[in-house]
């Protein structure tokens, strides 16, 4: 499973950098969401992979990692995604107006050459 | 008393704010607020005196950074002592004289604030304790003394001179900040009392030069010391109650303090004698040199003071106990002299409407008071006997004599060069009198000079009364302060010295004899050709300020353009390809250097279900990747998918808080960039367009190969993270302590709300923030010309619906909609309770305030889609800003909460509520929290995709190319906030 992981880990990650590396802005910011995707399965990642073990404590109970997946990683992923999502709004408002603003939408505010 | 400490560097500053305040012109209210606070503050520092006096240090600390051993301190013995009182003192004075001095149409206020944060500033560096917190307030003085010197902003001189100060003591400053490191890294900690007391070990560490270098160059720049001593001339160009106060007691003054607090931990070695005494050695003769040429009043009091400070550092610089209370002793001397003399310069400006002594001639008989007053202190500046120069002269000859020299010709060659130096000084400060008061009636002045008014003259004739009296009884005067201040530094074995007036006949006496005779001399020599000589000679090559701004100019204008041509570029993907490269190759360089072996965990077992999902959701990222150019709506949804494997793999990995927040993100995310993508302009793809250029390809190549070492990489590092055990530390403890102490089963959103809840409101906040930056962007939004116009379907649905009499506008689109309108309606109360589900249950089960905040967006979100936005707001009004503001609110007074019980911020507490028909109910405080941010989260998420949709229903004005043809139309959802 890690090697499945790892791989699609990778092709986010691939995808995103080519999107990222493109002239045009809506490309980018499809770009940065893939990376985004790859960043937080990466962070999700480290606590190791665990199946039917969600932290999820019985009432009472004191847990263990022995019965739990680590929740670090998870609490810091959660709030990532939000985050996540409200960065992507911003660069897809930043875009539509830069895009109203200079008439293009090529990353630099101008098309090359002009 | 400590409180005293406190109150006595926090009073300034306090006056500073008040005098900012103040209206523009407000003169006699900011002197009297300035004056005020600084009698306030030398009264403070006298009812300290006893407990100095005895011996005694006072102390105020707080604990600042504790962990790593920081607190604030401030700390008062008599060295410090006798610093506060002259900032104090000397400040009280020039807040009097500036009174009369500015003009009233000047904007007074403002120059006293300065004035006051200057004299704070002065004041806790004095009395800092620790010595990071020492280079904290000597950062202070440098930036408040450029404002003080640039006040008359209006003029380039002040402006140049200003910046030039700055440059040169912020310069020195960071050299110092790097010299105090070094030197508390040897010393084992930055508390003045620990290094003052680990002298021994300091002189004999390997790091000792390196320290020393770097302080020595703080404390010579801020004492205007050869080489640097350039910067100070430029700063007269401030008004003069700024020079008489910054050049007499304090800026300047600020570097020998430093060298003198720290003589015990440093001094003593060769190297302090050849650095310090050399510089000292240089500033003396030079500037006394200097001074004699000057023709502005203002510029041979500079250049003296360049020179006293000169001969303050070579007395330090001598490794002589005796030589250090000469040097104190010098310091209190020249501050009363000097700040007398800028003060009857600043009159003879203000009554004559000039400085310069070729114009200035026979005051003598216009303004004979100020004359005798400036001509006491000019010879006190020459050291003439039955005043305070001349003992500190006397002292500083008998050093010349007789202090211990590592080189014999030192010895021979001191002497000469002290009397030299003060022959000089007599020159100059019988040209001070000479050219001003003597000879002829003045002709030609811009005005007729008189008498100042009273008060103007009254701190003059306070410091030359000092003058006097410690010139003739220096014991019975000065003796006592003297004797504290010596012991702080020395400790309690002080040398023993004389201040005494007539100490008999002896070299000492005969050697200011011959400086005054020299001195006379040289002055009957040149008095004929003074004044047709500009500059001094020689000298005149070597100038300072040339020099300096040539290399300003080199450094700031040539080196940056070069550097900018060289590696600057205004291209986004050239500096994204040079960051993604560099990560690349310091990832691939770690594993080069460190190595990475296999990790210590096996792998599990492959499931085809999973690697199926990934296939599907692999290719989805490649293809949203291949389509996004010309394919927008086919690369977003493919991004969804790729989200949607994502979501997958959360819940295959026991993360089921992570997998209902990312699908929930999944659909306002698509909804998001499906607003969005109306606004922006179709994009066709041309066949043989520049895509197929070489150059192009070129580019794609090399991103692709970016983008593919990326993905291995990252790939390579997640497989090695994953095969290795996870760190457990922090999971282990926050497992064991959910229930137990944070009373929730559902370890994630314990973390979330109760163990770093801190964190959380952070995140929050961020959210509140960017949807407010939406909120703002949108509501001046220009869209691009191109997607002005009604988009297609609808201009062709609403012709069909004008054409036809029976129908209204719209009807078509609602025809469709009617039966998912419909559902959606019926569905809205349902995903509301699902959204307070999610939120009650988060602490136990998977939910939480983010999920059930999504949860709630996308209910409204989903009846604005298909109800449309006016259809849905006839019915509904939601106001997200407030939903935001009361998250906030809510989530911040939970942790205010705690304070209430005497906890830290953020505490939880944990209680079961018996509750009628439901029987025991939770209720931790962190569930108020947990509201906090499920409000806020529907607020944001609202918010942002409210203000886009509601572009949809704008009037937009087209072609704003010259921007700022008028407001927007008010956007409704801003009109109901």
């Amino acid at each position: 499973m890690e090697t499945i992981l790892a791989i699609a880990i990778g092709v986010l990650a691939a995808s995103g950098t080519w999107l990222v590396l493109r002239p045009r802005t809506f490309q980018v910011v499809i770009g940065l969401s893939l990376l985004s995707y790859a960043v937080n399965l990466f962070i999700f990642s480290t606590g190791g992979l665990r199946t039917g073990a969600a932290p999820v404590l019985a009432p009472g109970e004191a847990g263990t990692l022995a019965g739990y997946a680590d929740p670090v990683p998870q609490a810091l992923v959660l709030t990532a995604i939000v985050i996540g999502f409200a960065t992507t709004a911003l660069f897809l408002v930043v875009l539509l107006a830069a895009r109203g603003f200079t008439g293009t939408d090529h990353v630099d505010g101008r098309e090359k050459g002009s | 008393m400590p409180d005293a400490l406190l109150l006595l560097v926090a009073l300034p500053y306090l006056g500073a704010a008040i005098a900012g305040l103040l209206p523009t012109h407000a003169r006699n209210a900011a002197a009297l607020l300035a004056g005020g606070v600084a009698v306030a503050g030398l009264i403070l520092v006298f009812l300290a005196y006893p407990t100095i006096e005895a011996g005694g240090i006072i102390r105020w600390q707080a604990e600042w950074l504790p962990s790593l051993g920081l607190d604030v301190e401030l700390r008062m013995d008599g060295l410090a002592w006798l610093f506060a009182g002259m900032i104090t003192g000397i400040g009280s004075l020039v807040v009097l004289y500036a009174r009369y001095y500015m003009s009233g149409e000047d904007p007074v206020p403002r120059f006293f604030a300065f004035l006051l944060a200057f004299m704070g500033a002065m004041l806790g560096m004095v009395l800092s304790g620790n010595l990071l917190q020492l280079v904290f307030f000597w950062e202070i003085t440098s930036i408040v003394s450029f404002l003080l010197i640039g006040y008359r902003h209006q003029s380039a001189a002040a402006r140049d001179g200003a910046r030039m100060a700055l440059t040169v003591t912020a310069a020195g400053g960071l050299s110092l900040l790097a010299g105090i490191l070094v030197l508390g890294h040897i010393a084992g900690g930055y508390g003045l009392d620990l290094v003052l007391d680990r002298g021994d070990v300091i002189r004999a560490d390997p790091l000792y030069l390196v320290a020393l270098v770097l302080i020595l160059i703080g404390a010579l720049t801020k004492s205007a010391q050869f080489p640097f001593h350039f910067w100070l001339p430029h700063a007269m160009a401030a008004p003069t109650p700024v020079s008489a106060y910054l050049h007499s007691a304090t800026l300047v003054k600020a570097g020998v303090f430093l060298l003198a607090r720290l003589w015990p931990a440093l001094a003593g070695t060769d190297a302090w004698f050849w650095i310090v005494g050399t510089a000292g050695m240089a500033t003396l003769l030079l500037g006394a040199y200097v001074a004699i040429f000057q023709h502005d009043l203002k510029g041979l009091l500079a250049y003296s003071t360049i020179s006293h400070l000169g001969l303050i550092t070579l007395l330090l610089g001598l490794n002589s106990e005796l030589a250090l209370v000469a040097a104190i002793f010098h310091i209190i001397n020249h501050a009363t002299f000097k700040a007398s003399l800028f003060m009857a310069a600043g009159i003879i400006d203000h009554e004559a409407g000039t400085r310069d002594m070729r114009r200035l001639s026979g005051l003598n008989r216009l303004m004979p008071f100020t004359a005798r007053l400036a001509m006491v202190a000019a010879a006190a500046m020459a050291g003439v006997p039955l005043l305070n120069g001349f003992l500190s002269k006397e002292m500083f000859f008998a050093e010349a004599l007789w202090a211990p020299a590592p080189h014999p010709l030192i010895f021979d060659l001191m002497p000469f060069a002290a009397v030299v130096a003060s022959a000089f000084s007599v020159a100059y400060s019988l040209r001070f009198i000479h050219a001003v008061f003597f000879g002829p009636d003045p002709e030609g002045l811009p005005r007729t000079p008189h008498e100042p008014a009273a008060w103007m003259r009254a701190p003059v004739e306070v410091l030359v009364l000092i003058c006097i009296m410690v010139g003739i009884l220096p014991a019975a005067t000065v003796g006592p302060y003297l004797a504290t201040a010596v012991q702080a530094v020395l400790g309690t074995d002080t040398p023993e010295y004389s201040l005494a007036v007539w100490h008999g006949l002896n070299w000492p006496l005969a050697m200011s004899a011959a400086a005054l005779g020299l001195g006379v001399a040289l002055y009957a020599l040149l008095q004929r050709h003074l004044a047709g000589i500009d500059g001094a000679p020689v000298l005149r090559l070597l100038d300072g300020r040339r020099l300096f701004e040539r290399a300003m100019v080199f450094l700031a204008w040539r080196v940056a353009r070069l550097l900018e041509r060289l590696l600057g570029t205004r291209r986004l993907q050239s500096q994204l390809r040079l960051v993604l490269g560099a990560a690349v190759l310091a990832a691939v360089g770690a594993v080069l250097v460190r190595g990475l072996g296999p990790g210590n965990l096996g792998h599990s077992a492959i499931d085809p279900v999973l690697a199926l999902v990934w296939l599907i959701g692999g290719a989805c990222a490649v293809g949203a990747a291949m389509h996004a150019k010309f394919h927008r709506l086919a690369a977003l949804l493919s991004l969804g998918g790729a989200g949607l494997a994502v979501c997958v793999t959360f819940v295959w990995f026991s993360a089921p808080d992570l997998a209902l927040t990312q699908l929930l993100v999944e659909v306002v995310t698509t909804v998001l960039l499906l607003l969005g993508l109306r606004w922006l302009p179709k994009r066709f793809e041309t066949a043989g367009s520049a895509a197929s250029a070489p150059v192009t390809r070129t580019r794609r190549a090399i991103d692709l190969g970016i983008a593919l070492a990326v993905g291995c990489t990252v790939a390579g590092l997640a497989f090695a993270v994953m095969t290795r055990t996870p760190p457990e530390l922090l999971a282990q403890d926050f497992l064991a302590r959910a229930y137990t102490e944070g009373g929730g089963t559902n370890a994630v959103n314990v973390i979330l709300v109760d163990f770093r809840g801190f964190d959380t409101l952070g995140e929050i906040t961020v959210l509140g923030i960017v949807a407010l930056t939406v909120f703002a962007l949108l509501r001046r939004f220009r869209p691009a010309t191109e997607s002005i116009e009604v988009p297609e379907q609808q201009r062709e649905q609403s012709a069909y619906d004008t054409l036809q009499p029976d129908r209204k506008d719209g009807d078509t689109a609602a025809d469709w909609l009617l039966i998912p309108g419909l559902i959606s309606r019926l569905l809205f109360p349902v995903v509301c309770l699902i959204a307070l589900f999610l939120l009650l249950r988060g602490h136990d089960l998977p939910g939480g305030g983010f999920a059930a905040g999504l949860a709630a967006a996308v209910a409204l979100i989903l009846q604005y889609m298909i109800g449309g936005i006016r259809w849905f707001e006839d019915r509904v009004t939601i106001r997200p800003l407030r939903w935001i503001g009361v998250g906030l609110l809510l989530a911040t007074a939970t942790g205010l909460g705690a304070w209430a019980f005497g906890r830290p911020f953020l505490t939880s507490y944990f209680n079961y509520l018996e509750v009628p028909v439901f029987g025991a109910i939770p209720t931790p405080s962190a569930l108020v929290f947990d509201l906090g941010v499920f409000a806020l989260v529907v607020g944001a998420t609202a918010l942002m995709l409210v203000a886009l949709a509601h572009q949809s229903v704008r009037a937009h004005r087209a072609l704003p190319r010259d921007a700022g043809a008028g407001p927007a139309p008010p956007s409704p959802l801003a009109g109901g906030e």
